[in-house]
């Protein structure tokens, strides 16, 4: 047993006499750490680390099956869901993988801007990490393309015309993105190339480096209030809080990295394991154009804030806004690189923080359900509800199917059903007067096409007269308050008026 | 197999060894050369570059108009006077491992006699596919709800302009559209609002007047 072990010893040694790796790896990995960096707030870095792998590794093995080819692709990916063995298990863990990795990188740096570990001399690490935040947002992205359905298809093609409002060179990206004149081949081989060796590769070395960076600087101390950091005293302030409270990255602060990463990697593995992979959805052929492409959710707040932009400013915003935010994180280190690190001295690093988080959740939230979407078939799915059409005329029982045949209802909704693009209507009439709605429906405006031309007089008539009915139960009928007081102030009221002053 | 092994000797040797012992003119000779060669590397590099770069920038070179070409899209009989009907063609460019993705849907509105309309599916906010509604007589985008009339122009929603439209023309009975290219805001003509052809019109001066006159004379 002895000799077994003693032969072990000689073999490290034979290698580690020509590699030299083995004695400056140990002493990385024990070197001290101050005690108040074993956080299980310190555990997000090491936990995205742990996910890179499991990327890298399950990446790899869908390599094995897929076809890279606009021809295939799609093909491969049923191939793999059905034909070979836990091929789908694979799949649904590289996907699940995916949005782990972008939420726990952006739990990381949150954790590292509210504890101002970007400040000297981290700034540097920090500026590599918001290249990697980038590259790992590539990486979803290109990944989604790769997915190669309907959603990827258009999702180029969302890409694609975003490219083209760049000024003056939009055209040529456009061709450099697509690699030919439509989204086809080529395209999903740059994808694949971006996905499999560009983004991969830079990941991997930027990754890399941070470490490097971590190593060399040593882990962000716990912030405390009042504790500034000053370029001329903070290195050697640091190093004696760690040799004070210092105590070793393996074993005594790295456990808890452990035990986080095992679990994350467990929850992939669950959530892999219930939901399954990630479609893919209809075959990319864009000669089935019913389809509502949807991006993936880490992509889900800029679709919505697509949708809101007014045109004007949209091609403005779309490429202004994104520059300066990338700006902003790579500047932030450099501008404010010393004074209070702890977060309850930093009210507008906070609520920086806190209105990010709402307005990225509350848009993505809307891009869950698309508010500003026809809802494609709501006029053939959906009926009137029945108390809105008892009791009513002959007439304005023909307005509803009006309201139905030309597809009202997929941009207003009645009884809680159709679209949200317009307004709902169940009680358009206590909002609008008659007059008021003709107009509307006539001329649009808006939000809304006109339909002077897809109505004829009668289809008019009996819509409006249905739409009149739609009082919310029974409220009171909008009125034109000035029409009276036009009526009544008149000299002489004719009895014409009267009789045009209407219902 | 594995023993303690000695201490190289050989390190010690060179050393020692007077004549690598470095002398001034020696090493000033070596940096220049070593300066050199860093300019030979220079060179070399740049030479390398230049046929990479070409590769790489290959497809922003080719001047679009190559790959639109006139496509047959049928007899004007599968287009009844008055209907808009999606039309299916292959792309004139592709490779053999496109597959479905070379086939391109188009909007074809037959207005009356040898009048023809031909959208582009993509539409001119972010690209996604429209969808013709007879009855409403409006184009349909899932994305973000643009909307436009049934001549192209914009309706509503977050696009800027009307629907992209194909150059077209009738040859033989036949309806022919000129495309290739996946229509784009950076496609050429894109600045004239709200109807335009993807394609100067040179090549189809009569159909892009009659386009034209009819983005003009629409009335609400």
């Amino acid at each position: 047993m002895a000799g077994l072990k003693q032969r072990a010893v000689d073999v490290y040694n034979w290698f580690e006499r020509r590699l030299g790796l083995g004695a400056p790896a140990i002493e990385a990995a024990e070197h001290e750490v101050p005690s108040s960096t074993s956080s299980w707030f310190y555990v997000f870095g090491s936990a995205a680390t742990v996910i890179l792998i499991l990327q890298v590794v399950t990446g790899i093995l869908l390599a094995l099956v897929y076809a890279p080819t606009a021809s295939h692709a799609w093909t491969s990916l049923e191939f793999l869901d059905h034909n070979v063995r836990l091929g789908w298990y694979l799949r649904a863990l590289h996907g699940w993988g995916s949005d782990f990795m972008v939420a726990i990188v952006l739990i990381h740096m949150v954790q590292v801007f509210l504890f101002g570990a970007y400040k000297f001399p981290r700034e540097l690490t920090w500026i590599v990490g918001v290249l990697l935040l980038l590259l790992t947002l590539g990486m979803a992205f290109t990944g989604q393309v790769l997915r190669f359905d309907q959603d990827a298809y258009w999702g180029l093609g969302i890409g694609a015309s975003i490219l083209s409002r760049v000024p003056l060179i939009g055209g040529s990206l456009v061709d450099l993105m697509l690699g030919g004149p439509i989204i086809a081949g080529p395209t999903l081989s740059r994808f694949f190339a971006l996905h499999v060796f560009i983004i991969p590769g830079a990941l991997l070395a930027l990754v890399g480096l941070h470490l490097l960076m971590v190593l060399r600087l040593g882990i962000n101390e716990w912030p405390m209030p009042g504790r500034l950091v000053n370029k001329k005293t903070y290195v050697q302030e640091y190093h004696r809080l760690t040799e004070k409270t210092g105590i070793a990255f393996v074993p005594d602060a790295a456990w808890k990295d452990a035990v986080f990463a095992a679990a994350i990697v467990l929850a992939i593995m669950a959530c892999a394991f219930w939901f399954g992979p990630f479609g893919p959805t209809g075959q990319p052929d864009p000669t089935i154009i019913e389809t509502a492409p949807k991006p993936d959710f880490a992509f889900l707040w800029i679709y919505a804030v697509l949708a809101y932009l007014p045109p004007s400013l949209e091609t403005p915003v779309m490429f202004i806004a994104p520059i300066l935010a990338i700006c902003a994180m790579l500047l932030l280190p450099l501008l404010f690189g010393e004074g209070e690190k702890h977060w309850s001295r930093r009210p507008v690093a906070v609520l920086m923080v806190a209105v990010i988080a709402v307005t990225l959740g509350a848009f993505t939230r809307l891009g869950m359900y698309t508010p500003w979407s026809p809802v494609m078939n709501a006029w053939t799915s959906d009926p009137i509800p029945e108390e809105d059409l008892n009791d009513r005329t002959p007439l304005e029982r023909e307005g509803a199917l009006v309201l139905q045949n030309k597809q009202c209802r997929n941009c207003h909704s009645i009884g809680g059903v159709g679209g949200m693009r317009g307004p709902a209507l169940d009680s358009v009439a206590s909002r609008m007067t008659e007059d008021q709605i003709i107009r509307q429906v006539l001329q649009g405006g808006g939000n809304m096409p006109a339909y002077g031309n897809a109505l004829n007089p009668s289809e008019t008539t009996a819509l409006v007269d249905f739409l009149l009915t739609l009082r919310g139960g029974n409220l009171t009928p909008a009125i034109d308050a000035s029409r009276k007081i036009a009526l009544t102030s008149e000299h002489i009221p004719s009895k014409e008026r009267a009789k045009s002053d209407g219902p | 197999m594995i023993e303690s092994e000695p201490n190289s000797q050989n390190e010690q040797a060179i050393r020692t060894d007077p004549a690598v012992a470095p002398d001034r003119a020696g090493h000033s000779r070596r940096v220049f050369l070593f300066k050199l060669s860093l300019l030979l590397n220079a060179a070399v590099g740049t030479v390398l570059a230049v046929p990479i770069l070409g590769y790489l920038i290959g497809p922003a070179l080719k001047k679009g108009s190559k790959d639109d070409s006139w496509i047959n899209l049928g007899p004007i009989g599968n287009f009844p006077e008055g209907e808009t009907r999606l039309a299916n063609f292959r792309n004139p460019v592709t490779t053999p491992w496109d597959g479905q993705t070379g086939d391109i849907p188009c909007w074809v509105r037959h207005i009356a006699g040898n009048d023809f309309q031909v959208f582009a599916i993509n539409c001119a906010h972010l690209g996604c596919p429209v969808r013709w509604f007879a009855q409403s007589k409006l184009f349909l985008c899932p994305c973000h709800g643009g909307a436009y009339y049934e001549d192209g122009s914009r309706a509503s929603g977050p696009p800027e302009r009307g629907l992209f439209e194909y150059a077209h023309r009738i040859v033989g009975g036949s309806l022919m559209i000129r495309a290739g290219k996946m229509p784009t805001l950076a496609a050429r003509n894109c600045a004239q609002p709200p109807l335009t052809q993807i394609l100067p019109s040179t090549s189809t001066s009569a159909t892009a007047l009659d386009t034209g006159k009819d983005s003009t004379a629409r009335s609400l």
